[in-house]
C-alpha cells in the first residue's frame, strides 16, 4: 500500500463551510504535499460572514477576500459550491469519500431572548437584518417596515453597532456601498428617527470595540446620546475599569461621556442614537405588530467582571415599530454530527470532534462552530491553524487507504440534477456583479437569488 | 484608520498578533515587528491579543507615539513578511514584568 498524502495516495480533506475559518484551515493545510482540499458552501459564494456579515460601509475588512482568493488558487484547492451537507449529500457520504472532515459551517442559528411577543412583526433578529442588506440569499424575502419613527436594538456588541449604523446613516452615504439595491430602496423611504441601543448592564460591560463605538457618534445628521446618570458607576464596574486589561471599557467610557454632552448639541432634523444600559426587555407589546417594548430597570450583582443584571421592580415602556434583537449567535451544527445544544458548539478537543468523550477518526472542526461565536477575522486564523495542526498529528492513524473524494459526490449531485458552482463558475458570478455594480458606482450589486446567481453562469458567453 | 506596532514590541517577540493576522500584514527583524498598512484591513484582531499592548490603532497614539506612523510605513517596506508565529525571545518575559502586564 502506498503511504498517506504522497502523490499516488493524496490525503484528501473535505471542509465544510467556506468562511474565514474554513479557508485558513485550507490554507494550512496545503501547505504541505499531495494534499488536496474540498471546500464546500450551501451557498454558490465563497467568503461566508464577509459576504454576508461585515457592513457594507466597512469595505476594507472585505479586502480579506483578496487572501481568501489566493488560497483559492493554490494548487490541489477545490470549491464545491451550492452543496448542502445533510441535503445534498450525507455526513457518512463525506466522511467515506474523504481521510478527514472538517466542519467550518460557522453559527448561523439566533439566541432567543425567551420573551413574550419576541415572534411579534416587526420584532427581527440582527443576523435577518444584517443577511437582508448583505444581499444573503436566505434573508430576502423579509419585509422591514421603517414608517415610525422609533427602532430598538437589543443588545451591545459590533453586531447591534453595524444594525444601528445601518438605520441611522443617510442613505445617501450607503448608495455607492455594496449593500443590495432592495435594501436601499427600502431604506430610502425609512421614517426612523430615533434608535434606542439597550444593554442589559452598564457602560462599562457593553461590548462594542472602541472604534466601533466612536464610529456610531461620527455619522452625517446624526447625534449619539447618552444619559449622564447611566454613566455613574457602581464601585465593582469603576474596579473592573481600573484594570489594566479593560483599555476597551475606559475608551468606550469616555466615548460615552462625550456622547452626554452632546445633548447640548443643537437638535439637527436628523437622526438620534440613544444608548440604554441596565435594561432588560421583558415583554415586545402589540396585537398584530410591535408597538412597544416592556424594559425591566436592573441592577449589577457579583464580583469583578462576573457582575450580572438582575431586574428590579421598576419598568418602562418604549414605543417602537422595529426591534431587532442582537444578543449573540448560536452554531446549529450539522447532521449526524454531536452538538452541546447549550453552547451551539461541537465537543472538541484541539479541533478534534468529541463523541462521548472519545475523539471521532478523521471530523474535526473549526471557527465559531469549535469555540463558539467570538473573536475577530484573524481569530480564526490561529483556530484553524490548531485544528490542522490536529489533524497532522493523527494523520498516520488516519485511514491510509486512497480515498475518492469529489468524484465520489458528483454522481449524486449529478443524479439529483445539483448545479455544482465551482471556483471558475465564482469568478463569473463575481464579474457579473461587478459589471452591475458599474453603473451605479458600487464596487458590486450582488446577485441575491440562487437562481439569478446560476442563471448568470448560462449567459452566453460563459462556458 | 491605521495600526501601528510601537516601542512595547521591542525586547518581546511574543508574535500573538502575527498568529491571528488574516492577511499577513506583520513585517519584522529580530528586534520587533512593524504593520505593513497598505495589506492590513483594520481588522484589530492583533491589539487584545498582544501580551504587552504594543499595538495601537493611530487614533489611540499619544503625542510622543505619533513618529510610530512613519516608522512602521517605513520599515515594512524594507523587511520581510512574518507570517508565522515565533519563538518569544529570551529578554521577552523580564520586559514583560518590566512594562507591567
Amino acid at each position: 500500500m502506498t503511504a498517506l498524502a504522497t502523490e499516488s495516495n493524496p490525503f484528501r480533506v473535505a471542509i465544510i463551510g467556506s468562511g474565514p475559518s474554513g479557508f485558513y484551515a485550507a490554507e494550512a493545510l496545503l501547505r504541505r504535499p499531495h494534499v488536496h482540499v474540498d471546500m464546500l458552501d450551501r451557498l454558490p459564494t465563497p467568503f461566508g460572514l464577509v459576504r454576508g456579515g461585515v457592513a457594507p460601509d466597512h469595505p476594507k475588512i472585505k479586502q480579506v477576500c483578496l487572501v481568501y482568493d489566493r488560497i483559492a488558487r493554490t494548487s490541489g484547492f477545490t470549491f464545491l459550491g451550492n452543496v448542502t451537507v445533510g441535503k445534498h449529500v450525507s455526513m457518512a457520504q463525506l466522511r467515506a469519500a474523504y481521510h478527514a472532515v472538517v466542519i467550518a459551517c460557522g453559527a448561523s442559528g439566533d439566541r432567543q431572548l425567551g420573551i413574550a411577543g419576541e415572534e411579534l412583526p416587526g420584532s427581527h433578529t440582527a443576523t435577518e437584518f444584517v443577511g437582508w442588506y448583505n444581499g444573503h440569499p436566505d434573508y430576502q424575502d423579509r419585509l422591514f417596515d421603517f414608517s415610525h419613527d422609533t427602532a430598538v436594538v437589543i443588545g451591545q456588541g459590533n453586531v447591534a453597532a453595524d444594525v444601528a449604523r445601518i438605520l441611522a446613516t443617510p442613505v445617501d452615504c450607503l448608495r455607492t456601498t455594496d449593500i443590495c439595491e432592495a435594501a436601499i430602496e427600502a431604506l430610502a423611504r425609512s421614517r426612523i428617527r430615533d434608535i434606542h441601543i439597550i444593554g442589559r448592564r452598564g457602560p462599562a460591560q457593553a461590548k462594542f470595540t472602541s472604534v466601533e463605538l466612536r464610529e456610531l457618534g461620527k455619522l452625517r445628521d446624526c447625534v449619539a446620546l447618552c444619559d449622564a446618570t447611566d454613566l455613574h458607576l457602581n464601585p465593582t464596574s469603576a474596579e473592573e475599569l481600573a484594570d489594566i486589561h479593560a483599555d476597551e471599557s475606559r475608551k468606550n467610557l469616555e466615548t460615552f461621556r462625550a456622547f452626554v454632552a452632546s445633548a447640548n448639541l443643537p437638535m439637527s432634523a436628523g437622526r438620534r442614537l440613544h444608548f440604554r444600559f441596565l435594561e432588560t426587555p421583558t415583554r415586545i407589546n402589540g396585537l398584530s405588530r410591535v408597538v412597544s417594548v416592556m424594559l425591566a430597570k436592573n441592577a449589577l450583582v457579583g464580583d469583578k467582571f462576573k457582575q450580572a443584571a438582575v431586574p428590579g421592580p421598576l419598568s418602562v415602556e418604549l414605543p417602537c415599530g422595529l426591534v431587532f434583537r442582537s444578543v449573540g449567535s448560536k452554531g446549529v451544527g450539522l447532521p449526524e454530527v454531536a452538538l452541546d445544544e447549550k453552547s451551539g458548539t461541537i465537543p472538541n478537543i484541539k479541533g478534534r470532534c468529541m463523541e462521548r468523550d472519545t475523539p471521532v477518526r478523521g471530523l474535526y472542526v473549526t471557527g465559531w462552530i469549535k469555540r463558539g461565536p467570538t473573536g475577530l477575522i484573524g481569530t480564526n486564523r490561529a483556530d484553524s491553524v490548531e485544528t490542522v495542526a490536529s489533524i497532522i498529528e493523527d494523520m498516520a492513524r488516519l485511514d491510509q487507504e486512497p480515498r475518492p473524494g469529489a468524484s465520489a459526490l458528483r454522481a449524486t449531485l449529478a443524479a439529483d440534477g445539483t448545479r455544482v458552482i465551482s471556483y471558475k463558475d465564482w469568478e463569473a458570478i463575481d464579474s457579473c456583479e461587478r459589471r452591475r455594480g458599474e453603473p451605479r458606482g458600487k464596487p458590486r450589486e450582488k446577485l441575491t437569488r440562487v437562481t439569478d446567481m446560476i442563471a448568470a453562469l448560462d449567459q452566453p458567453g460563459y462556458e | 484608520m491605521t495600526i501601528v506596532v510601537t516601542d512595547n514590541c521591542r525586547l518581546c517577540r511574543f508574535t500573538e498578533c502575527i498568529s491571528v493576522c488574516p492577511v499577513a500584514c506583520f513585517h519584522g527583524d529580530d528586534s520587533m515587528v512593524y504593520i505593513d498598512n497598505d495589506v492590513c484591513i483594520d481588522c484589530m484582531a492583533c491589539i487584545p491579543v498582544c501580551p504587552v499592548k504594543a499595538i495601537v490603532a493611530a487614533e489611540d497614539l499619544t503625542e510622543e507615539q505619533q513618529h510610530w506612523v512613519a516608522e512602521n510605513a517605513e520599515k515594512s517596506r524594507q523587511l520581510p513578511v512574518i507570517s508565522e508565529k515565533q519563538t518569544p525571545l529570551p529578554t521577552a518575559e523580564a520586559r514583560r514584568a518590566e512594562l507591567g502586564y
